[in-house]
């Protein structure tokens, strides 16, 4: 399936398990980055270069309220993840339709006089 | 053959960190899915997929019995499962081991079960895997490289994506 390589896609930016724990923490909602350094309990560096990583993806948004950096989630970037999903879940119906085939068949080949229909 | 009234769908979830769970409804009693589930020469006729052909299926069915199912897609690729029968109820549940060869290290234990309701059978597929990294190269075999993990994200906020 195509997928962008680059190291600038949503697909690698939630590949790090501390950025998808950030993406969980706003998907409960807004919050301001001290409060993402207290739950994560990493130090406000790490956060912020996790968060940078995540805003260049355009998975968070950021906005000023006063003194403090207010993040939110936004779930566009990851369209094309939801996607990919679907792909997966494609393969199994692909297989399960050819299934139905043969399961069409042995029902009529049960339900006639056992031998094999055309 | 002919368009069919009610088309199941797969449903593929994933319950927890190291396990997928696939889910289907069939027109047919559960004793024919088990054994198409079964008997090489059927299972050679749904588990391509559409995306190759089915090279080899050897199936010892008994409890201790080896399974291997190979398939070579368009583009070349091989791609190959193997494990052990660990339990069989006939019509009703297979619990094997599983092995992607494309990650010989990572051997999932994997819960088919049939249910019957009204003529029709609900299959699920419960792949247990050791370890989230597995459960990744399992979802990963057969498909690109990708981000697995992102899948327990995904399911809480791609629902608002529409």
């Amino acid at each position: 399936m195509a997928r962008a390589a680059t190291t600038a896609d949503a697909f690698n930016a939630v590949a790090e398990p501390r950025r998808r724990q950030i993406l969980d923490l706003l998907s409960k909602g807004e919050r301001p980055v001290n409060d993402l350094v207290a739950r994560l309990k990493l130090g406000q560096p790490q956060v912020s270069k996790h968060l940078r990583v995540l805003r260049e993806v355009g998975l968070v948004v950021v906005r000023d309220q006063g003194r403090q950096r207010m993040y939110r989630l936004n779930g566009r970037p990851l369209k094309p993840l939801h996607d990919w999903v679907k792909q997966y879940e494609q393969t199994w119906n692909e297989r399960f339709d050819a299934l139905d085939d043969v399961l069409e068949e042995l029902k009529e080949s049960e339900d006639g006089d056992g031998g094999k229909s055309e | 053959m002919g368009a069919r009234v009610s088309k199941g769908a797969a449903v593929v979830t994933l319950p927890t960190s190291t396990q997928v769970r696939v889910t289907r409804e069939f027109d047919a009693p559960r004793h024919l899915v088990y054994k198409a589930w079964t008997t090489p020469e059927l299972i050679r006729r749904w588990w391509h997929a559409n995306r190759g052909e089915v090279t080899k299926v050897d199936v010892d069915l008994r409890v201790g019995g080896k399974w291997r199912w190979v398939m070579v897609t368009h583009s070349g690729y091989e791609c190959a499962f193997h494990g052990e029968y660990r339990e069989l109820v006939p019509s009703e549940r297979i619990v094997h081991t599983e092995v992607f060869e494309g990650a010989p290290h990572a051997e999932a234990v994997t819960t088919v079960t049939f249910t019957e309701k009204a003529g029709r059978t609900t299959v699920t597929i419960l792949v247990q895997h050791k370890t989230q990294e597995d459960r990744d190269a399992h979802v990963n075999s057969g498909m690109e490289a990708g981000l697995q993990d992102a899948l327990d994200l995904l399911e809480q906020v791609a629902i608002s994506l529409g």
